[in-house]
């Protein structure tokens, strides 16, 4: 596409400013000495030493990379399957509300999503807490990772699957030895991103929790409401840092894979 | 044998996750409109109770006979909520245009880059979407505070005598939800972007177009999807959005997310709170389903 002007790298330059500035002012002051989030007053990783001895902050952590783990999990085996659904099958009874109910919850406003999941949790009697933070995690995140795997699936060759059936492979082993290997790079970034999703979510989790269930966004959020302290801007260092790696090992593994496809297609060409 | 374990495969493939979304996403939303019928009950659970299925069909009939709009009556007695809900579209409205006027020109810069350097910037601008929504709105408050970084700054260089006030009014939501939801709106502009027909452009330049007028009257017209796709992705949260105005607006700040959510927390009213939710999914449904269409056509179009 044409010319890359002047006013083109000005406003990229200032919209990435806007978003990373306010991250990276976070960063520097979780190194602050003073109490002062503010003021700078020299470098010191206290507040980090502080964190190990909080052993609050250090459960609610431990509730939530639990939670994360299981819900990503499940939500990624789930979320494919919607994917496939929607794209395999165009045609089955009800594919207007399903394709709805996977979109809705996008941009549902959490606040719905958390009320309506804690009803019925308490209409069918189920007990509040680390399984039914759970359960609401998988449900709302299942969808975002449908949608990731979703564009891959459509822009898959399905032609080898139908070679692969031609052959004789049943419809599972079609799945597994050609499907699931060519869409498994959306499907592990699926998975990030129901991990990342479900690490960060306050407000659902906040109405379908119970006694002994803190995460560590609601920890952050009644820490934060008392106002802004060293010690949260650590926490949140931390977190990013985490996220941060993985997302950036995610995208790393994705091209190498999708790299070693290409050198294997071209291979494939070479050869006939 | 195969047939059958083809035929098999595929109802299952489609089962699960219907079955699964029916029941934790569907369901619940018919127990909330349930639960917004019923009468506040010092209990636990809140309410008086719903469904007794074991009263037959008499039972049933027996209770639908004590089902009472009073949540709704009094959600239009206290008017209260009516400007909440007000408040709540004319904010996200508001923050929808500043996030579009903002993003707008981050997507076309970037359809605009080099080849090469697009994959990283498309990856920088889907990083901070991965990093905590909490976090990223708690790092407004050191900021926007009277003595936070921004007014040191403006001070410093002298643009203004004194503290500017931002924090806990209005003005801080806005710049919240433009920063929350910027990717969102940066991302369909640039997908719509990306996939232009450059040559129209030039031809509109050729034909004697001004550069603006070949914007204005080809390029913003032809990314028309993208930009709908990513006010709808900000609009639709927005208006329910309860962390940004918790903690960046002011107590005078009414927004309908925050309402229920204190029904819910503070005054333990879920009644009330599910009759707050039943009204803001009624104003959201018709933006929801044109989000859905829009992005199944989407859909349809990859194909």
């Amino acid at each position: 596409m044409g010319n890359w002007s002047r006013f083109n790298i000005a406003s990229i330059v200032l919209g990435f400013g806007f978003l990373y500035l306010p991250i990276v002012l976070l960063v520097i002051f979780s190194f602050n000495e003073s109490k002062l989030v503010t003021v700078w007053a020299g470098f010191s990783t206290k507040w980090y030493a502080q964190l190990w001895h909080n052993q609050a902050l250090l459960d609610a952590a431990w509730v939530t990379i639990r939670v994360a783990l299981l819900s990503a999990t499940c939500a990624t085996v789930l979320g494919t399957l919607a994917a496939l659904a929607l794209v395999r099958y165009t045609r089955f009874r009800g594919r207007m509300l399903f394709s709805g109910m996977v979109y809705a919850p996008l941009v549902m406003p959490e606040v719905i999503t958390g009320l309506s999941l804690l009803l019925l949790f308490v209409a069918i009697g189920l007990d509040r807490g680390f399984w039914t933070i759970t359960l609401a995690h998988i449900t709302f995140t299942m969808c975002f990772v449908a949608v990731v795997v979703q564009s891959r699936l459509l822009s898959f060759d399905q032609s080898i699957e139908e070679a692969a059936l031609d052959l004789g492979a049943t419809p599972v082993r079609t799945f597994f030895a050609i499907t699931l290997p060519v869409i498994a790079p959306a499907v592990f970034s699926g998975w990030v991103l129901a991990f990342t999703l479900s690490l960060d979510d306050l407000v659902i989790s906040s109405f379908t929790t119970g006694p002994g269930a803190t995460t560590l966004p609601m920890k952050i959020y009644s820490q934060v409401r008392l106002g802004v302290t060293p010690e949260i801007n650590a926490i949140c260092t931390i977190l990013i840092g985490v996220v941060a790696i993985g997302v950036v090992v995610a995208s790393i593994v994705t091209k190498q894979r999708e790299a070693q496809r290409d050198r294997d297609e071209r291979a494939a060409f070479a050869q006939t | 044998m195969a047939r059958v374990a083809s035929a098999l495969f595929s109802r299952l493939v489609i089962i699960i996750p219907y079955a699964w979304l029916l029941f934790f996403f569907l369901i619940p939303f018919f127990i909330v409109f349930r639960i917004s019928l019923s009468q506040t009950a010092v209990a636990m659970p809140p309410y008086t109770p719903v469904f007794d299925l074991l009263g037959g069909v008499s039972g049933i009939i027996e209770k639908a006979r004590e089902f009472s709009f009073d949540n709704y009556v009094w959600l239009t007695e206290d008017v209260l909520y009516f400007n909440a809900y007000v408040s709540s579209v004319m904010i996200a409205a508001v923050s929808t245009f500043l996030t579009l006027l903002i993003a707008y020109p981050v997507a076309y810069g970037m359809a605009k880059a080099p080849k090469t350097i697009r994959p990283t910037l498309l990856m920088l601008v889907i990083l901070p979407f991965w990093t905590s929504f909490l976090i990223r709105v708690y790092a407004w408050i050191a900021i926007l505070k009277p003595e936070g970084l921004l007014n040191q700054f403006l001070l410093s260089i002298g643009v203004i005598g004194q503290p500017l006030i931002i924090l806990n009014t209005n003005w801080a939501i806005y710049i919240g939800i433009v920063y929350s939801y910027l990717p969102f709106m940066v991302l369909p502009i640039y997908s719509s972007l990306e996939k232009m027909d450059h040559t129209l452009t030039e031809a509109a330049l050729d034909l004697g177009c001004t550069p603006f007028s070949a914007f204005w009257r080809v390029t913003f017209p032809l990314s028309l999807a993208g930009v709908v796709a990513g006010c709808l992705l900000v609009f639709i949260p927005a208006v329910g959005e309860f962390v940004i105005p918790d903690l960046l607006g002011g107590s005078e700040t009414l927004m309908i997310g925050k309402t229920l959510w204190n029904e819910f927390n503070a005054n333990r009213d879920w009644p009330v709170s599910s009759a707050v939710a039943t009204i803001l999914l009624l104003i959201l449904v018709l933006p929801i389903v044109y989000f859905q269409n829009a992005q199944a056509k989407a859909d349809g179009e990859g194909r």
